[in-house]
């Protein structure tokens, strides 16, 4: 890997001249978390996809820099809501695909390594339908450290697990991503609580920056700090939405 | 359906077409009964045989032929806007034109062989699969196409990897519609001209008024088309595995 990069993105956006989000200004540190919270269509995603470099529907007025000055390009790796596991190809080949889309050698014991890096060594020969939602998701984790890139693009990636699974994979993912920039979009509060070093609650007006509690990610679920950074984020949701 | 229900089909059809000849009292040059036409089958197993390893060669290689080239032309349409546009209508329009109408004009430039045949049948394979398989390229989820844009993947991998394989199941689909037509236009060939081929003998039989023969070529055209469809549907279902 991969020397410390941060990121700002500074702009507004709109969908025909309508306003999607006003201007903004978003802070990604150098090897933190930074969390992006807020509901559904507020424009969450589509800032992920322009740091990404992904299409977007909206007309983009505004900047994204890095802190080395070098732009982004092959320095982002990105994990989706849903898993983009492809159906045909087993574990390792999946792990893998990056490599073989670029055309690069494959590195057997890296991928069997990453593989079991997300406890999954005895599943690198199984097809995906063979993996629970979980599973599959730590697949698409292993792939991501597979690319090894600084920046960590994560679109609610645990949003479809059940409540215990999603608990064990931010923190598996948490302490396998712990050295990158990674930006979380998030639509949960207690998500944001447990794993944010930085916190922004992102409404059509612009951000606002949230303050995180001392202590670092991933904070227990139960601890009066993450609890009370919780209801906190919650009540700015809340009030953004009336 | 397997086989039982298959073969449970066979017999049902059977029974029906001797029940209704005995029924209707039609004669047997019109309509004959199930055993005439065992019989024909048997007694002229060498001339039926010969014909249909004819029409079978038609039927193939219009099939390889065909699909190949529809392949070929889905890859082209969806890596390439411009031919999108000028190939696209091209291809609607020439559905416009009823395939049949143009078996005389095949059989007078690829002449009386199996090439009109097989030509017949790749014109109307080509659509099914080039539509079929196209529409498969064209619908690749668009969270495949992000991941691989984040990976630095190349056109043509992507190509192959992702947009290719994920469009299998509907090339199983063209090429299961294909093998349901592949021998009505290697047929239809026949009967406007050839000097061999299921099709020819079945107008060989008709001007001779051996119905039975007749009637013993179709099934034999029939029983090929299922065994076609067959084998093509098993390639199409391995296509679509793990889809």
């Amino acid at each position: 890997m991969t020397a410390s990069l941060g990121i700002k993105l500074e702009g507004r956006a709109a969908i025909d001249s309508i306003t999607l989000f006003a201007l903004i200004s978003l802070d990604i540190h150098p090897n933190q978390w930074t969390c992006l919270l807020g509901p559904s269509g507020v424009g969450k995603s589509t800032v992920l996809r322009l740091i990404a470099d992904l299409k977007t529907y909206v007309d983009f007025d505004g900047t994204i820099t890095t802190s080395d000055g070098q732009p982004l390009t092959d320095r982002v790796a990105y994990m989706a809501q849903s898993d983009l596991l492809f159906p045909w190809l087993s574990v390792a080949e999946n792990v893998n695909i990056g490599a073989r889309l670029r055309g690069e050698k494959t590195d057997e014991k890296r991928v069997l390594d990453m593989i079991s890096r997300v406890g999954l060594s005895d599943h690198d020969t199984k097809k995906p339908a063979a993996l629970s939602g979980g599973q599959r998701q730590r697949v698409a984790l292993a792939r991501t450290l597979m690319e090894d890139r600084p920046i960590i693009l994560l679109d609610e990636p645990f949003s479809a697990l059940d409540a215990k699974t999603r608990a064990e994979m931010q923190e598996l993912t948490f302490a396998l991503l712990k050295e990158r920039t990674v930006l979380l979009v998030t639509h949960d509060p207690a998500e944001a609580a447990r794993l944010a070093h930085n916190g922004y609650i992102m409404q059509p007006q612009g951000l606002i920056p949230m303050e995180m509690p001392e202590t670092p990610p991933v904070r227990p679920f139960d601890d009066p700090l993450t609890l009370a950074c919780q209801t906190a984020l919650f009540r700015v949701l809340r009030k953004g939405g009336a | 359906m397997t086989w039982k229900h298959g073969v449970l089909s066979a017999f049902v059809l059977v029974a029906v077409w001797q029940l209704l000849v005995i029924i209707t009292g039609v004669p047997s040059f019109i309509l004959p009964p199930p055993l005439k036409v065992a019989k024909a089958m048997w007694f002229y197993h060498a001339l039926i045989a010969e014909n249909a390893w004819v029409t079978t060669q038609e039927v193939l290689l219009g099939m390889v032929i065909g699909s190949a080239l529809g392949i070929l032309t889905a890859l082209h349409l969806a890596t390439s806007k411009s031919a999108r546009a000028i190939l696209r209508p091209i291809l609607v329009f020439s559905q416009a034109v009823p395939v049949f109408a143009l078996a005389p004009i095949l059989v007078l430039w690829f002449g009386y062989g199996i090439w009109s045949k097989i030509v017949m049948a790749v014109l109307i394979i080509y659509f099914p699969v080039t539509s079929a398989f196209f529409d498969g390229l064209m619908k690749t989820p668009a969270g495949y196409l992000d991941l691989a844009k984040t990976m630095s993947a190349s056109g043509t991998r992507t190509l192959w990897h992702i947009r290719f394989k994920s469009a299998l199941p509907s090339l199983g689909s063209g090429l299961r519609l294909a093998a349901v037509y592949a021998p009505i236009g290697a047929v239809i060939g026949e009967w406007v001209g050839a000097s061999k081929g299921l099709g020819y003998l079945m107008l060989l039989a008709n001007g001779r008024v051996k119905t039975d023969l007749m009637f013993a070529a179709l099934i034999v055209l029939a029983i090929l088309t299922v065994c076609l469809h067959l084998v093509v549907d098993i390639l199409a279902r391995k296509l679509a595995k793990d889809h």
